[in-house]
C-alpha cells in the first residue's frame, strides 16, 4: 500500500468510466441473446413473398398460388361481376371492409387495387376450410348474383370481392395478403414495399 | 468423531446455525389457521413439477412434427407416462389453486402492509413467471388449443401501437406459431423461467424471515424490550435464534419454533391436499375440460380454429377483462393493470391495521366484492364473448378495480377496532 492521498475525484471517474464501457460491453453481448429470436433465415425463404404470372388469366378465371402454406387465390373479374359488387352490399355483414382483413389500399369496394384483380386467400374465415369458387351456380345461394364463393363446410358465402353474406358462420370478410404489381403481368404476394 | 466432523463443517459453512435460524429456531405466531397452509403446499407443487418436468423431457421430443405424438407415446407407451404427465398438468392447475388462497390469506390479514411489501412484490413476481410459465407449458402438448391459446395470447402483444406486430414476429420467430416458438417455448419453460422461479421463491423466504410471518390477529409478536411485556409460562419454554431478538432489544411473544410445530401441522394440511390431488389425478386427470381441454386431443392445425378458444381457468378472470374494453390495445392495457393493481396493494392500502378482523366492516364487504368480482370475472372468461356476458364482465371488471380505488379512500382514516395487546 502507497501512502499516497485519496484522490476521490479521479476514483469516482475511473468508476464510472469502467461502468460505462462495461455497460457498452453488456448491451453488445445482448444483441445476439435478443436478435437470434428473429425468424431464422430458413423461417424468412419459407415465409417469402412468392410472384405469380397473371398474363394469361382469363376473365372470370381464378388460380390459386401458394403462400406461406396457405392457398392464394388471383381471380380476374369481369366488368359484370364488379357491377354486382354494388348490389350485394345490403346482404353483408361488412360491406365497407371496417374490419381490418386487408391492407388499407385494398379498403374499397372491389378490395383490390386493380378492380379487376382479386387477391384473397383463400381460406374461410369461420374454421378454415378452403371455399369454392362458382362462377356461375352463385345464383343457387344468393339469387340474382352470378358468381362468389361457397364454403362447403359450414356454408358461409362470400361475394366476389371476399365480403361475408349477413347471417352465416363467417363473421368476418376473407383475408387479402398484402400483394403488389411490378408490372400488368406480374403479381408480388406477400410483399407490398412502396405501395401506398 | 462425528462431533468433530460437524464442527469441522460448522466452523467452514454454518450449516447448522441457518437451519436453526430458518427452521428449529424460528419464531412463528401461534395462532396460524389453515390459511397458513397454502405457501408450503405452493413449494410442495413447485417440487412436483420440477421433478415430473424433469421425467417428461425424458420422453417428450420439442417439435413442430414430434411434440404432439411423443405427449401420446408418453400417455400411452411409457411405464406410468399417464402418471407422470397428469401429476404435471393437474399440477400447474393445483398450483393456481395453492397461490390463489395464499394470495387471498395475504389480503385478508394484511400481510403486505408495512414491513412485508417487499414480501409481498417478490410474491406477485412468483405470480407472474407462474403465469408465464404455464402459458408457455401449454403450448408444448401442440394441440389445438396449444397453438390456438397461444395464437389469442401472443395477439395481445399484437395490439401494442407501433412496434405490435414486429414484437409478436419476435416472439414466435416466425410468421406464423411454428416450431420455432416451440422450441423456444420449451426452453423457457424447461430451464429459463424455473430457474427464476426459484431464485424468486428463495427471495420471498429470505424477506419473509427478515420481516417475520404476519398472522391472523395482524398484530407484531416482537415487541420492544422495554420491560412492561410480560411473559407467559408458554412464551419461556422456547429458545428462538437469537437473530429475531436484535441482541436483546426485541422480545418475541406468542411464538411457536416453525419445527417441529409447524412442520408437523403442515403435514396434516399436505395430506389432506395431496388426497384431493390425487383424487383429480386419477378420476377427473381432465378436470372437466378445464385443466386440459377438449380440443388438445387434436394435433394443432394452423389452417383450422377451434369454434371456442378459451384459456385455461386460472387465466380466465385476466382474459375476461381483458375482452371487457372494446378497444384491443386497451383491454390489454387492463389486464396488465389488473395485475399491477395487485402487487401496488401495499401503497393503495393505507390502513394501519392489518388484519380484517380489526378493520372496518366496509373493508370486509370490499373484500368479499373483490372474491366475487374475481370468481364471476373467471367463470366469464370461459363463456363466449357475447352481449349479456360481455356486459358483465364490464360490470364485474368495474367491481375489480374499484375494490383498490375503494380501499384508496377508506384506508386513510378507517375506523377500525381496537387491537388485542396480544394474540389470540
Amino acid at each position: 500500500m502507497s501512502n499516497a492521498p485519496i484522490d476521490n475525484g479521479r476514483r469516482r471517474f475511473l468508476t464510472i468510466a469502467t461502468s460505462v464501457v462495461g455497460g457498452v460491453g453488456a448491451i453488445g453481448v445482448a444483441v445476439p441473446f435478443i436478435a437470434s429470436w428473429n425468424p431464422s433465415e430458413r423461417a424468412k425463404q419459407a415465409g417469402a413473398a412468392v410472384t405469380a404470372d397473371i398474363s394469361k388469366l382469363e376473365p372470370g378465371q381464378l388460380i390459386r398460388v401458394e403462400w406461406r402454406g396457405k392457398p392464394v387465390w388471383v381471380v380476374k373479374r369481369t366488368a359484370e361481376t364488379l357491377q354486382q359488387l354494388e348490389q350485394t352490399e345490403v346482404n353483408l355483414r361488412d360491406p365497407n371492409s371496417d374490419v381490418p382483413q386487408q391492407p388499407a389500399y385494398a379498403q374499397n369496394r372491389h378490395r383490390s387495387i386493380k378492380p379487376e384483380i382479386f387477391i384473397a386467400v383463400g381460406i374461410c374465415t369461420h374454421l378454415g376450410c378452403s371455399p369454392s369458387y362458382l362462377p356461375n351456380d352463385f345464383t343457387e345461394q344468393v339469387e340474382g348474383i352470378i358468381s362468389g364463393f361457397f364454403c362447403p363446410c359450414h356454408g358461409s358465402k362470400f361475394d366476389m370481392a371476399g365480403r361475408v353474406f349477413q347471417s352465416l358462420p363467417a363473421q368476418t370478410n376473407l383475408v387479402v395478403p398484402p400483394h403488389m404489381f411490378i408490372d400488368d403481368n406480374t403479381i408480388v404476394i406477400g410483399e407490398d414495399e412502396g405501395v401506398v | 468423531m462425528f462431533k468433530n466432523l460437524m464442527s469441522w463443517i460448522e466452523y467452514r459453512l454454518p450449516f447448522m446455525d441457518k437451519m436453526n435460524l430458518h427452521v428449529i429456531q424460528y419464531p412463528a405466531p401461534k395462532n396460524f389457521n389453515f390459511w397458513y397452509f397454502f405457501g408450503s403446499l405452493a413449494m410442495v407443487v413447485l417440487v412436483n413439477q420440477i421433478i415430473t418436468g424433469v421425467w417428461l423431457t425424458m420422453n417428450y421430443e420439442p417439435s413442430a412434427e414430434g411434440a404432439f405424438a411423443s405427449v401420446e407415446y408418453i400417455m400411452r407407451d411409457v411405464d406410468y407416462g399417464w402418471l407422470l404427465r397428469y401429476m404435471h398438468s393437474t399440477g400447474a392447475s393445483a398450483f393456481f389453486v395453492v397461490v390463489y388462497l395464499h394470495m387471498l390469506r395475504g389480503m385478508m390479514y394484511g400481510s403486505y402492509q408495512k414491513p412485508r411489501e417487499l414480501l409481498w412484490v417478490f410474491g406477485m413476481l412468483i405470480f407472474l413467471v407462474l403465469m408465464a410459465e404455464a402459458f408457455m407449458g401449454y403450448l408444448l402438448p401442440w394441440g389445438q388449443m396449444s397453438f390456438w391459446g397461444a395464437q389469442v395470447i401472443i395477439g395481445i402483444f399484437g395490439t401494442i401501437p407501433f412496434i405490435g406486430e414486429d414484437l409478436t414476429l419476435w416472439i414466435r420467430g416466425d410468421y406464423v406459431i411454428s416450431g420455432a416458438t416451440l422450441n423456444r417455448f420449451f426452453a423457457l419453460h424447461v430451464i429459463a423461467l424455473p430457474l427464476v422461479l426459484v431464485i424468486l421463491v428463495f427471495l420471498h423466504i429470505m424477506a419473509l424471515h427478515e420481516v417475520g410471518s404476519n398472522n391472523p390477529d395482524g398484530i407484531d409478536i416482537k415487541k420492544d424490550n422495554d420491560g412492561t411485556v410480560e411473559l407467559t409460562e408458554a412464551d419461556k419454554k422456547f429458545t428462538f435464534h437469537q437473530y429475531f431478538t436484535r441482541g436483546g432489544k426485541k422480545i418475541i411473544v406468542d411464538a411457536i419454533p416453525f419445527h417441529p410445530y409447524y412442520t408437523v401441522k403442515d403435514l396434516v394440511g399436505l395430506a389432506g391436499f395431496l388426497l384431493i390431488f390425487a383424487w383429480v389425478i386419477f378420476f377427473l386427470p381432465e378436470g372437466g375440460g378445464y385443466f386440459l381441454e377438449p380440443p388438445n386431443f387434436e394435433p394443432a392445425n394452423p389452417l383450422k380454429t377451434p369454434d371456442h378458444i378459451a384459456p385455461v381457468w386460472y387465466f380466465t378472470p385476466f382474459y375476461a377483462i381483458l375482452r371487457a374494453v372494446p378497444h384491443p390495445f386497451m383491454g390489454a392495457v387492463a389486464m396488465f393493470a389488473a395485475i399491477i393493481a395487485l402487487a401496488l396493494l401495499p401503497w393503495l392500502d393505507r390502513g394501519k391495521v392489518r388484519s380484517v378482523r380489526y378493520r372496518c366492516g366496509l373493508h370486509r364487504i370490499n373484500l368479499i366484492m373483490f372474491c366475487v368480482s374475481f370468481v364471476a370475472l373467471g367463470v366469464l372468461g370461459v363463456l363466449p364473448a357475447t352481449g349479456l356476458y360481455t356486459l358483465l364482465a364490464q360490470i364485474f371488471s368495474f367491481t375489480y378495480f374499484g375494490f383498490f380505488a375503494l380501499l384508496f379512500f377508506y384506508s386513510k382514516n378507517e375506523k377500525t377496532k381496537p387491537l388485542p395487546e396480544r394474540v389470540t
